[in-house]
C-alpha cells in the first residue's frame, strides 16, 4: 500500500468535518483533502445514485461572478464571448450553458457552465484550474466585468431519480425547473444557487449555498433516506458512463472541442457564417475543423471482456504490430454496465461506431469496439 | 498442519508441505474496494520471488500482487473469474489466487506471521 501524502498542504471544504464524520475516506485532489468513497464503497454509492440519489461535496469546483460594469449582463455575455467559442448572449435569463475556454491553438484551457442570473453571469470551473480561469478572465474582461471569486461558497450536487422529491421538500420551486434552468431559490430558507444540471447523467440539481450553511444543508438533505453521500470514485464512473469528460484527461491544452466531439457544445452563431463568427481564441483552428474535419476525434469504447482499460493504454489497429494509433484518455468499470468503458482519442478515420481496435494491457492486445456515447442513457428533465 | 505467512506487500500463504496457497489479505481486500476483475498466472509458470503474478482491479484501479515465494504456478482459483467480489467477501478464504509449489523454503524466512503482520498493519 502507499505511504500517505503529507496532508499539511491541502484545503478543506466546508463539508470536510462532515466527510470525516460519515467515514469518508479521503484523498488529495485538485489540491483538496476530498472523499474518495464512504464505508458503502464505489460501486454501491454508484447504483445509490442511479436508483436512488446521491449527495456530492463539488465545492472544490470554483465559483465565479461575472458582473457587467454597465449593469447590462449581455455586455457580460459579450465579453465572455472574447474566450469561450458558444453563444452566451443567447443565454436566457435563468438558463446555463456548457462552455470551454479556449486558448490561442484551439485547444481547451478549461470547462465550465455559465448561467445568466439576470444581472450577472454565474460560472462554475474546475477546482485545478479555477485560478487559472480567475486570472484569464481578470486579464481579459475587466474593462467590461468586474470578476468576483465566490470563495466563500460551497457546491452541492444532489443526484438520481429521486433528487427531485428530496429538493422538493426544502426548496418549491425545484420540481418546475427543467434541465439546465438555473437561478437564486431559497433552500431550507437559504439564499442559494440552484440549477437542474449534474455530471452523473442522471437527473439532479446542483446547489452553491453559503460555506457557513453548507453542513446544516448537507445534513438536511442526508436525513431523507432515499439520500446518501457519494465520493469522488463514483463521481468518476458516473460521468464515465454518461459519456462526459473530465478536464486534463478526456480534454486539455492541445485538444479541440471538434477533435472532443464536443461539436454540439457549439452554436451555429459563432461558427462560420453565423451572426458572431469567430472571435474567440484559436476560432481559426477551431473553425477549420468545424469546415474541414479534424484528423482524431474522442470515441467511447466498449471491450469484449471483464478486464477494465485504463486511462493512459495505448491503441493500436490491429491485434499485434504496427505502432499506436491513440491512447485511452478515461478508462475503468462501469457499475450500472457491469462491464469495463472507456475512451479514447483516435484518427477519425478509425472513429466510426463498430469499429474494432485493440488496447495494449500488461503487455497484451484486448479487443475493443468504438461505441455509442453516453453508454448509460441520460434522464435528464427537459 | 498449515501455517499462514503474510507478506508486507499484504499476500498471505496458507504453506502445507512444500505448497502455498496464496492470496490477498483482509486488509488489502478494505483498501482497494469492489474487486471487478481478477487476472491470474498460468499453469505452469515459474515465479520469481516479488515477481507481479497476479492482478486486482477494483473500480478505482488495478494492482499487482506479487509471488511472495520462487516457484512453479500448480492451479489457479477458477471462481474468481465468475465472481471477482469474492475477493471482497472471503479475501482469506474462498478468495485464493493461486497455488505455488515453494522452490526454497528458506525464502519463507523473511516472511512475517499474524501477529507481526497485525502490527504492520496497526
Amino acid at each position: 500500500m502507499s505511504v500517505r501524502d503529507d496532508r499539511d498542504s491541502l484545503r478543506r471544504t466546508p463539508l470536510y468535518d462532515l466527510h470525516v464524520s460519515l467515514g469518508g475516506k479521503m484523498v488529495p485532489f485538485a489540491g483538496y483533502d476530498m472523499p474518495v468513497q464512504y464505508p458503502a464503497g464505489v460501486l454501491k454509492e454508484h447504483l445509490q445514485t442511479r436508483n436512488q440519489a446521491g449527495l456530492f461535496d463539488v465545492s472544490h469546483m470554483g465559483q465565479i461572478a461575472l458582473r457587467p460594469k454597465s449593469g447590462k449582463v449581455e455586455d457580460a455575455a459579450r465579453a465572455l464571448e472574447r474566450l469561450v467559442p458558444q453563444d452566451i448572449v443567447a443565454v436566457a435569463q435563468g438558463r446555463q450553458r456548457y462552455a470551454q475556454f479556449t486558448n490561442a491553438d484551439g485547444g481547451i484551457l478549461d470547462d465550465l457552465m455559465v448561467a445568466n442570473f439576470d444581472d450577472h453571469l454565474f460560472l462554475v470551473v474546475n477546482a485545478a484550474c479555477k485560478a487559472e480561469d480567475e486570472a484569464h478572465l481578470r486579464a481579459n474582461l475587466s474593462d467590461a466585468c468586474v470578476i468576483d471569486s465566490l470563495a466563500d461558497r460551497a457546491l452541492i450536487a444532489l443526484q438520481g431519480p429521486k433528487a427531485e422529491a428530496a429538493l422538493a421538500k426544502l426548496c418549491a420551486e425545484a420540481p418546475a425547473m427543467k434541465f439546465m434552468d438555473a437561478g437564486p431559490h431559497q433552500v431550507a430558507g437559504l439564499a442559494c444557487f440552484v440549477s437542474r444540471s449534474g455530471y452523473t447523467g442522471e437527473d439532479g440539481f446542483e446547489i452553491s449555498v453559503p460555506a457557513a450553511d453548507a453542513e446544516r444543508l448537507a445534513r438536511t438533505l442526508l436525513e431523507n433516506p432515499d439520500v446518501m453521500p457519494i465520493g469522488l470514485g463514483a463521481r468518476d464512473s458516473l460521468r464515465l458512463e454518461a459519456g462526459l469528460c473530465l478536464y486534463g484527461h478526456d480534454i486539455d491544452t492541445a485538444t479541440t472541442p471538434v477533435e472532443a466531439a464536443l461539436e454540439w457544445s457549439v452554436q451555429k452563431s459563432r461558427r462560420s457564417g453565423g451572426a458572431r463568427a469567430g472571435g474567440f481564441p484559436g476560432a481559426e483552428k477551431i473553425l477549420a475543423h468545424f469546415d474541414h474535419g479534424a484528423s482524431r476525434r474522442r470515441v467511447g469504447l466498449r471491450t469484449e471482456g471483464r478486464a477494465p482499460v485504463r486511462e493512459g493504454a495505448l491503441l493500436f489497429a490491429d491485434s499485434a504490430g504496427g505502432e499506436p494509433i491513440g491512447k485511452v484518455t478515461s478508462g475503468g468499470f462501469g457499475p450500472s454496465l457491469n462491464a469495463p468503458v472507456a475512451m479514447g482519442c483516435v484518427p477519425t478515420s478509425l472513429s466510426a461506431l463498430g469499429t474494432k481496435l485493440f488496447a495494449e494491457v500488461r503487455a497484451q492486445r484486448l479487443p475493443l469496439t468504438v461505441a455509442a456515447m453516453p453508454f448509460v442513457k441520460n434522464t435528464y428533465k427537459r | 498442519m498449515t501455517t499462514t505467512l503474510y507478506t508486507t506487500d499484504h499476500e498471505w500463504l496458507a504453506i502445507e508441505g512444500d505448497v502455498a496457497t496464496v492470496g490477498i489479505t483482509d486488509y488489502a481486500q478494505s483498501q482497494l474496494g469492489d474487486v471487478v476483475f481478477v487476472e491470474l498466472p498460468k499453469l505452469g509458470r515459474v515465479l520469481k520471488k516479488a515477481e507481479a503474478a497476479a492482478v486486482v482491479e477494483s473500480v478505482k484501479a488495478a494492482s499487482d500482487v506479487y509471488a511472495p515465494v520462487t516457484g512453479e504456478v500448480l492451479e489457479t482459483n477458477p471462481d474468481l473469474a465468475s465472481e471477482p467480489a469474492l475477493v471482497n467477501s472471503d479475501a482469506q478464504g474462498k478468495a485464493w489466487f493461486f497455488k505455488i509449489r515453494i522452490a526454497d523454503k528458506s525464502e519463507l524466512g523473511g516472511l512475517m506471521d499474524e501477529a507481526a503482520y497485525k502490527a504492520h498493519t496497526a
